[in-house]
């Protein structure tokens, strides 16, 4: 049966079971958006494209289904080059359409040409630029498989406009033929076997095993088999940025986030540690500080699904490659083979009680301000914890705000956690929280922002007050570019250079309100919780609540950009207790 | 070349997918030191050979991030002593009229070709291996080099069956011995 490219597209889309778009129309991808109309799919009509991919992200992260984007060529393909550098390096699964020129008009400088495969190649897992209207389905099939399986990521198929005006013969790929058309793609799934039992041996013989958890176990939904990991075993686990959730922070094993911001007790473990069993992790350098400092006496088990990321930054004794599940399951059935025939446990148990010792005497604090002082950024975190309703879902912008929303936040449950944690994308949380609301709109979504970041995307609240996302918005306004703030303070001897932002302008209530929003601001302790409460009764319409706190707050612990994690910088009145950490 | 490392890529023979390698190479800070590229015999595919100049853990980077490119199908690391390897030179050479037999009898001492012959200069060419493409480059450099251009290299595994035809001949040899 003959129908056009946009049809096709339309219909490629429907048979990937895609429930939501996020996009914006232009010249283009103008006849793609005919046939939109007449179909299931919901359409986000977003306010800058860049939001449409935050969305994307935002939807992905908390669904693990692909975040889907609808643009035009030119300008419209620029706009996403943020989100898709940030879905890359954060491994997320998102499929971008972008509408190109005219076959004939391409190299020509055509009005709103420009080179979209060339300029996104370095921030896409894949990309393709579709020549004729056959390929479509083929095209979109490659770009859902290729975003979704192994290390997921961001695909990109860029068609052009004539290619989705003319017609073509409807076939809708079969796997073999997906498989076929792929020949140098075949992730590794299946850990090797001998690996695995090396594995399931140091395990079993270490007796200062840390169990190092990343992103990657989100990614494979390997939740469930890492915590039966850990409790087989007793091991304590850390979780890094982009894992918050994947292991509960209430459960007794739970030391945390480690890394540059990370708590002294998830820090030193690692440090400390003589086994590392890294499932999903990459090393990232906020994570090890100085390599060469790093973890100096633990041997490495590395799980990884990206053969690119053995060795990358640390050497490991055990690389295994394959998904985190799969290999997590095999690894506690080879550890449970191994007890059954005689092999017992190190005895982890000085090990443990020097845990604990560091918990008590390092636990993650900060000065609760006198009546009269400014609000503290963690107590509104604290008070926003404390009401948020069940399976809230907390979506992060960069910088301070992001390191006290992972620090003082509990997250009991997988992939309630969103934040841009490769790239560092301010601007991430509103579109994300959209996005996430999107693809959960029976949770609470709360957004915490910087005044900042908050600057760059807010414009997409009016996307959700007219979509009818009603996402919660909390910035802790403290009226600087507050983490490059805390740089000057803490190493350029207070110099503060363009990191003041004004605190009258703008005046976030009436932005939020003139946006279709709720807006509250809020100045002092006492008003907290009565704002908090208000908020989480409406849900109708987003809100946004304006906490005004302490521009002096800086985030602690921290280790400095380029030292070792073992110099790692404590509130003040921790660091006289410092020797404990040894 | 100290650290010289041939690899082997195959590829699906796709646009862009030269783009993208070297992208990646750029994108790593790592230092392409000679490309080549064309047609594998299985149509569909490319072969590009890719000289690089690393100590071994780059290069193990490098060939993981090369695989993690959808259409590399297949990367062989060639290991310089076990592989065929070769270039072509095209030099454009000045010679007065008395210089122009040594020229001639130097490319022929290299079993190369002389392309054309002008009153002042002459035109040569020569394929071989790299090493021996240096030495008469070098040998030429004496008379003056108006224009040069080589080829990146390309290389294959040496057969097997090298070894098996060395077994052979000697078992003949051995069997001449005897007789
Ligand atoms: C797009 C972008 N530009 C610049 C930066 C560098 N940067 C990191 S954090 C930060 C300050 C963010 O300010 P704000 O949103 O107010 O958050 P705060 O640190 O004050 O909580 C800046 C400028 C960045 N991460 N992203
Ligand atoms: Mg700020």
């Amino acid at each position: 049966m003959k129908i056009t490219g946009a049809q096709a597209l339309i219909r490629s889309l429907e048979m990937e079971h895609v429930e939501t778009i996020f996009g914006l129309p232009g010249g283009c991808i103008l006849p793609a958006y005919d046939p939109l109309l007449d179909s299931p799919i919901r359409h986000v009509l977003v306010r800058h494209e860049q939001g449409a991919g935050h969305m994307a992200e935002g939807y992905a992260h908390v669904t693990g289904r692909p975040g889907v984007v609808l643009v035009t060529s030119g300008p419209a393909a620029t706009n996403m080059v943020t989100p898709l550098m940030d879905a890359f390096m954060d491994s997320i699964p998102m499929v971008c359409i972008t509408g190109q020129v005219g076959t004939s008009a391409i190299g020509t400088d055509a009005f709103q040409e420009c080179d979209t495969v060339g300029i996104t190649r370095s921030c896409t897992k894949h990309n393709e630029l579709v020549m004729t209207a056959q390929d479509i389905p083929m095209a979109i099939r490659q770009a859902f498989h290729i975003a979704t399986t192994g290390r997921p990521g961001p695909t990109l198929v860029d068609i052009p406009k004539d290619c989705l005006v003319n017609t073509m013969d409807w076939h809708w790929p079969t796997d073999e033929e997906v498989a076929e058309s792929l020949p140098g793609y075949r992730p590794t799934i299946k850990g090797h076997p001998r690996m695995i039992k090396e594995a399931a041996k140091l395990i079993l013989a270490s007796e200062r095993p840390v169990l190092y958890v990343g992103g990657g176990v989100l990614k494979a939904r390997a939740a469930e088999a890492v915590r039966e990991l850990a409790e087989l075993t007793n091991i304590h686990v850390v979780t890094t940025l982009m894992a918050r959730g994947a292991f509960p922070d209430d459960h007794a094993l739970c030391l945390g986030m480690p890394g540059m911001h990370g708590n002294a007790t998830a820090i030193s473990a690692m440090q400390q540690s003589d086994l590392l069993i890294n499932i999903g992790a990459r090393f990232d350098d906020r994570i090890t500080g100085k390599v060469s400092a790093f973890a100096p006496e633990a041997k490495v088990i590395h799980v990884d699904i990206d053969p690119a990321e053995q060795g990358k930054v640390r050497k490991p004794d055990v690389p295994i490659v394959g998904d985190a599940k799969y290999v997590t399951e095999e690894i506690i059935k080879a550890i449970k083979d191994l007890l059954q025939h005689g092999t017992t446990q190190a005895d982890t148990g000085a090990w443990r009680s020097k845990i604990s010792g560091w918990r008590e005497q390092f636990p993650l604090s900060y000065e609760p301000s006198e009546p009269g002082e400014a609000l503290k950024p963690q107590f509104c975190l604290e008070a926003l914890r404390d009401s948020a309703p069940e399976g809230t879902i907390l979506v992060s912008g960069v910088g301070q705000h992001q390191m006290w929303s992972s620090q003082y936040w509990t997250f009991n449950e997988p992939y309630t956690w969103v934040n841009s944690g490769g790239l560092g994308t301010m601007g991430f949380s509103v579109p994300a929280a959209i996005g996430a609301k999107v693809g959960r709109p029976d949770r609470t979504v709360w957004a915490i922002d910087g005044d900042g970041c908050f600057q760059m995307t807010a414009q997409e609240l009016v996307t959700a007050t007219v979509e009818r996302i009603p996402i919660k918005v909390a910035i802790l306004n403290n009226s600087y570019l507050g983490m490059v703030r805390q740089w000057q303070e803490m190493f350029y001897d207070e110099r503060y250079s363009e990191v003041y932002l004004s605190p009258e302008v703008p005046n976030f209530v009436m932005w939020a309100e003139a946006m279709g929003c709720v807006g509250i601001r809020v100045d002092s302790p006492e008003e907290v919780q009565p704002a908090i409460d208000k908020a989480n009764s409406i849900n109708d319409r987003p809100v946004v609540i304006d906490f005004r706190v302490d521009a002096r707050e800086k985030v602690f612990p921290m280790v400095p950009a380029g030292y070792g994690n073992d110099d790692m910088l404590l509130p003040e009145w921790q660091e006289c207790n410092r020797g404990g950490l040894k | 070349m100290t650290n010289h490392h041939i690899l082997s890529v195959l590829v699906q023979n796709r646009p862009g997918v030269l783009a993208r390698v070297a992208g990646l190479f750029a994108r790593r800070g790592f230092n392409i030191f000679s490309l080549a590229v064309a047609p594998a015999e299985d149509e569909g595919f490319s072969r590009i050979t890719i000289v690089v100049d690393v100590e071994n853990a780059p290069l193990e980077q490098i060939v993981k991030q090369l695989f993690k490119l959808i259409e590399v199908v297949k990367i062989s690391e060639l290991d310089p002593r076990r592989s065929v390897e070769r270039e072509l030179l095209l030099a454009t050479v000045r010679t007065a009229a008395d210089q122009r037999g040594q020229v001639v009898e130097l490319t022929n001492i290299f079993e190369g070709k002389i392309l054309a012959v002008g009153a002042e200069a002459i035109t040569v060419s020569l394929d071989g291996h790299p090493d021996k493409l240096d030495d008469f480059e070098e040998l030429l450099a004496g008379y003056g080099i108006v224009e040069l251009q080589r080829t990146g290299r390309v290389a294959l595994p040496k057969l097997d069956r090298d070894a098996r035809l060395r077994a052979v001949s000697n078992k003949k040899t051995d069997n001449g011995k005897a007789g």
